[in-house]
């Protein structure tokens, strides 16, 4: 055959229709069949064991300092071997599992709750509403999201706690967006004018009926934007803006690991393979959600037949 | 001398629920200036049964059988042999004037591409006054000017007419329609209608023409091919098979018609149930589980055969005629 | 210039002034005194006044902020306040660095994401379309400064055949400044290409299914015919658009990158300029990302309704 396949020719084979499963669980089953969005998962929880039960994991402590043990290569004793300042990088990279989640989680949260109730009025409103708002996250895009956080920590000052307000400043003109996007498809729905018609009142009709159609899209961004969060952070952090010494932060150990990128390249492998690992799961599992949200998709994967990479905007 | 000869063709393809069985040895011919008309529902295979004939079907599809055109059988074709039956020797039209077109490039460009991949023009002014011509033979006002406009800019009528045109350039023996009028609105479908009728008059091409709308059909049909389950179950010129139907399949479409002669008062007899999936299909008659007649236990096990029962006329029921 | 020309470049226009307002405002809000961190141990009250009062910042904010716009529009942006040079001299020092980083950048992008996406969107679901998801995935994954310490590690550290950082001006040293650019280049490269690439698989995917394709196989052309010319055509004019993005992403200097390799970009000039205080400086700076953000922007949108007949009519 040619090498230009012609999937468009193939005419819609009549099987039988399933019913159409309903249901968090069922979505959640489907998830979790697809192999990267299964690692994902898996990844994503253990990273979530980390943060919750560092103490326990970490064979040391954040900062015991050993002065005559450092620089070691990853072995025994060190399974990734120690810093300048003898400090187990396995137990860093442990202990900085918690702030990587902690900002991420935040960060997403507040753009997610602010950045929805924009796009929720924007869409739904319209008109002047619309304009203004969107133009005032046109605004907030239009600056280079490294250095609208940045000048935001500078206002605030270096820390955890502003990292996550900083970054979270920046994804929201995001989750205005596409909640925009979707509440404009899903207010002219038939549904919501009927129950318009009856008399619902507005804020009623937003929540009950507008929000949870518009959800999907919002859904998959939520996983999407904790990968940026994450890079987002271990980014400020590499700059020295975001979590301050002496609490490890993968971002902080990758540019501690910098200076001694000759002598002991683990320092700056481990976190930064962490921050890969960590980022690829958000990732797969925004990928997987998707899938799973997309009412085609899922019905394709429900019936067994995998149409990968059919993504829409 | 046929234009096409089908015999017992066969579609498979593997799919993740079983094997579809989409079509099931049909067998049919076009003669010259003859125009056949293939009627069946979404699902009937017709639209794979014709793909198949110019291979347009994705690669795991398995094909079978032999359709003859032009003395050489197509389904034994290699690929670059296809091409220089594609847009040459048989022409295609497709169902969505919108997006049979491709919405970046000109009219023009679209009509020229293929006469240059066929050396039917020899150089791209000459392409382009052909285009020209065949603009004007499918009906198209100012057809100079409507070599650069884009599809967009047509209405849906004149857009089919362009596919057309472009179906007609390679002056083919055979013409293959496939739901070609179902997108547009009544008064545009009939000129469509007159136009390729016309068109066919003039150079004698062989018409397959794909539907399930019965008006189309008894409006430009000589003969009509009725599809059920990826097989033939009854064919026969218009009148043989309008007048008596004898699968039963087929006298609940025809029944299903709203008439103006409403005088007997007899109901709308709609036909209940689906077609059965591809993958799972009955034993014996494919139209057992929702034929209303079913008097015997063969059907249920036996597949009736095609055969004749007057004229050209042939049925695949072990009870021709008889009413539902 | 058309209707749609013109509202499009009205509401860029708008949201200039918006940008300008809340880089005034975030300036501002940064707190510490510039004047006082520039004299450092030579302050003395008399000087400090002068100098405050020929910087105008004795003036109400408002007045400073019309006489900043004022002369911005002028192409004079100010003096800088560390090292009293004129902020628009400083910037088109740095121009050329930052420029050739983020043409190189780009130019690798494409040079991966075109041809690996449309080889993985006609082969869907074979090894080279896994591979190529799979690798893409992990190159958004990536954070852009691991991946440099990781390169530079590999190929100016242990095969030495790049410098590990700095930057050679072309004028200098024509192939000095190739050399200096290539780790860079593939290290922003292969990020935005990742991202280029999923965008340019999903869309090639979504063409090779059009019902237009059907019809130019139908007639008769090859393969390579309706490759080119019914499926890549259609395929890659979206990829405009989201490229014209990345690039204004680029454009705005990637900080961290700058930082790893020691690049003399604008990143680099935005973030000293907050960690001084140097206010002229970091407006200036952050105004033109703005400006080149909206200005791209705008370009792209209107090459895009050009080369699209189906917006141009």
């Amino acid at each position: 055959m040619t090498t230009v396949p012609n999937e468009g020719a193939v005419p819609n084979v009549k099987t039988t229709v399933r019913p159409r499963s309903n249901g968090f669980l069922d979505g959640l089953k489907l998830l979790l069949k697809s192999p990267p969005a299964l690692f994902g998962a898996v990844v994503f929880v253990v990273v979530l064991v980390m943060a919750v039960f560092d103490d326990q994991l970490a064979p040391t402590g954040a900062n015991e300092v050993d002065i005559q043990n450092r620089l070691l290569a990853p072995g025994a004793g060190h399974w990734f071997g120690t810093d300048d300042l003898g400090r187990d990088i396995l137990s860093r990279v442990i202990l900085g599992a918690k702030v990587s989640l902690q900002v991420g989680v935040v960060a997403v949260g507040f753009s997610l709750v602010v950045g929805t109730l924009v796009g929720l009025f924007a869409g739904y409103y319209g008109r002047w509403v619309d304009t203004v708002l969107m133009r005032l996250m046109d605004v907030l895009f239009a600056f280079p999201a490294m250095l609208l956080a940045i000048a935001v920590i500078a206002i605030l000052g270096p820390g955890t706690t502003n990292a996550m307000i900083a970054i979270g400043i920046t994804y929201t003109p995001v989750f205005a967006r596409v909640t925009r996007s979707s509440v404009l498809s899903v207010r002219e729905s038939v549904y919501v004018r009927a129950s318009r018609s009856i008399g619902s009142s507005d804020l009623r009709l937003l929540f009950r009926h507008v929000l949870p159609n518009a959800a999907p899209p919002i859904i998959v961004q939520t996983s999407v934007s904790l990968a940026f969060a994450v890079l987002a952070e271990a980014a400020l952090s590499f700059v020295g803006l975001g979590t301050q010494p002496p609490d490890p932060s993968w971002g902080r150990m990758l540019s501690e690991g910098r200076e001694f990128i000759d002598l002991a390249w683990w320092i700056a492998v481990f976190p930064g393979l962490a921050i890969v690992l960590l980022v690829l799961a958000f990732n797969l599992l925004g990928d997987g959600l998707r899938d799973v949200l997309d009412p085609q998709q899922r019905s394709a994967l429900q019936a067994g037949r995998r149409t990968w990479g059919r993504r829409r905007k | 001398m046929s234009v096409l000869e089908v015999n017992d063709l066969r579609v498979q393809m593997d799919t993740a629920r079983g094997t579809a069985h989409i079509v099931n040895g049909l067998d049919y011919s076009v003669s010259p200036g003859e125009t056949v008309a293939v009627v069946g529902e979404s699902g009937s295979g017709k639209s794979v049964s014709v793909m198949a004939l110019l291979g347009l079907l994705p690669g795991h599809a398995r094909v079978t059988g032999t359709a003859e055109f032009d003395g050489k059988n197509l389904l034994a074709m290699s690929e670059p042999q296809l091409r220089t039956v594609r847009g040459n020797g048989i022409g295609m039209v497709f169902q969505d004037p919108m997006t049979s077109l491709n919405p970046v490039l000109t009219i023009g460009r679209q009509l020229t591409e293929g006469l240059l991949a066929h050396r039917s023009a020899s150089s791209k002014k000459a392409a382009r006054e052909r285009a020209a011509e065949l603009l004007a033979d499918v009906g198209l006002p100012d057809p100079k000017a409507a070599l650069d406009r884009y599809p967009h800019e047509l209405s849906g009528g004149m857009r089919q007419r362009v596919v057309i045109a472009i179906a007609l350039a390679g002056n083919p023996k055979l013409l293959i329609a496939d739901e070609a009028t179902t997108a547009l609105d009544v008064t545009v479908q009939a000129q469509i209608l007159e136009l390729v009728a016309g068109l066919q008059s003039e150079h004698g091409t062989g018409v397959v023409w794909i539907t399930h709308d019965l008006g189309v059909v008894a409006g430009i049909a000589d003969r009509v091919l009725v599809m059920y389950g990826g097989r033939c179950i009854e064919d026969g010129s218009v009148d043989e098979v309008f007048e008596n139907p004898a699968h039963p399949y087929t006298r609940g479409l025809l029944g299903s018609l709203p008439a103006l002669h409403e005088a007997d008062g007899e109901d709308l007899v709609a036909i209940g149930g689906t077609p059965p999936p591809p993958t799972d299909l009955p034993q014996g008659c494919v139209f057992w589980p929702r034929c209303p007649v079913r008097a015997d236990a063969r059907c249920e096990t036996e597949q009736p055969p095609l055969v004749g029962i007057g004229g050209t006329h042939r049925a695949a029921t072990f009870y021709p005629g008889v009413p539902a | 210039m058309t209707g749609l020309a013109l509202r499009r470049t009205l509401q860029a226009v708008v949201v200039l002034f918006g940008v300008a307002v809340a880089t005034f405002a975030l300036v501002h809000l940064v707190p510490g005194d510039p004047i006082r961190l520039a004299m450092g141990t030579r302050f003395d009250q008399a000087t400090y006044e002068a100098l405050r009062e020929r910087a105008g910042l004795d003036q109400p904010l408002a007045t400073q902020f019309f006489t900043w716009i004022g002369s911005a529009l002028t192409g004079d942006l100010g003096v800088s306040f560390r090292s009293g040079d004129p902020v628009t001299l400083l910037i088109l020092e740095r121009l050329p660095a930052t420029l050739s980083l983020a043409v190189a950048s780009i130019i690798v992008a494409l040079l991966i994401a075109i041809p690996l996406g449309t080889a993985s969107a006609m082969k869907p679901r074979s090894f080279l379309d896994g591979a190529g998801t799979v690798l893409s995935q992990i190159g958004i994954s990536v954070p852009e400064f691991w991946m440099g310490i990781m390169l530079i590690l590999v190929f100016a550290g242990w095969l030495g055949w790049f410098p590990a950082s700095g930057y050679v001006p072309f004028s200098d040293d024509p192939l000095g400044w190739l050399r200096s650019l290539v780790l860079p280049a593939v290290t922003t490269g292969l990020v935005s290409g990742s991202v280029l690439t999923r965008f340019t698989r999903s869309s090639v995917l979504e063409a090779l299914s059009a019902d237009h394709v059907r019809t130019a196989r139908a007639k008769g052309l090859g393969p390579r015919a309706v490759l080119n010319w019914h499926v890549l055509r259609n395929a890659l004019l979206p990829l405009v658009t989201v490229t014209g993005v990345q690039l204004a992403y680029l454009l705005s200097g990637v900080v961290v990158v700058e930082i790893v390799f020691a690049w003399p970009g604008l990143g680099q000039l935005a973030l000293q300029s907050v960690q001084s205080r140097d206010y002229p400086v970091l407006q200036g700076a952050v105004l033109l990302f703005a400006f080149v953000f909206l200005v791209l922007n705008l370009v792209v949108d209107l090459l895009y309704s050009k080369l699209d007949p189906r917006i141009s009519s």
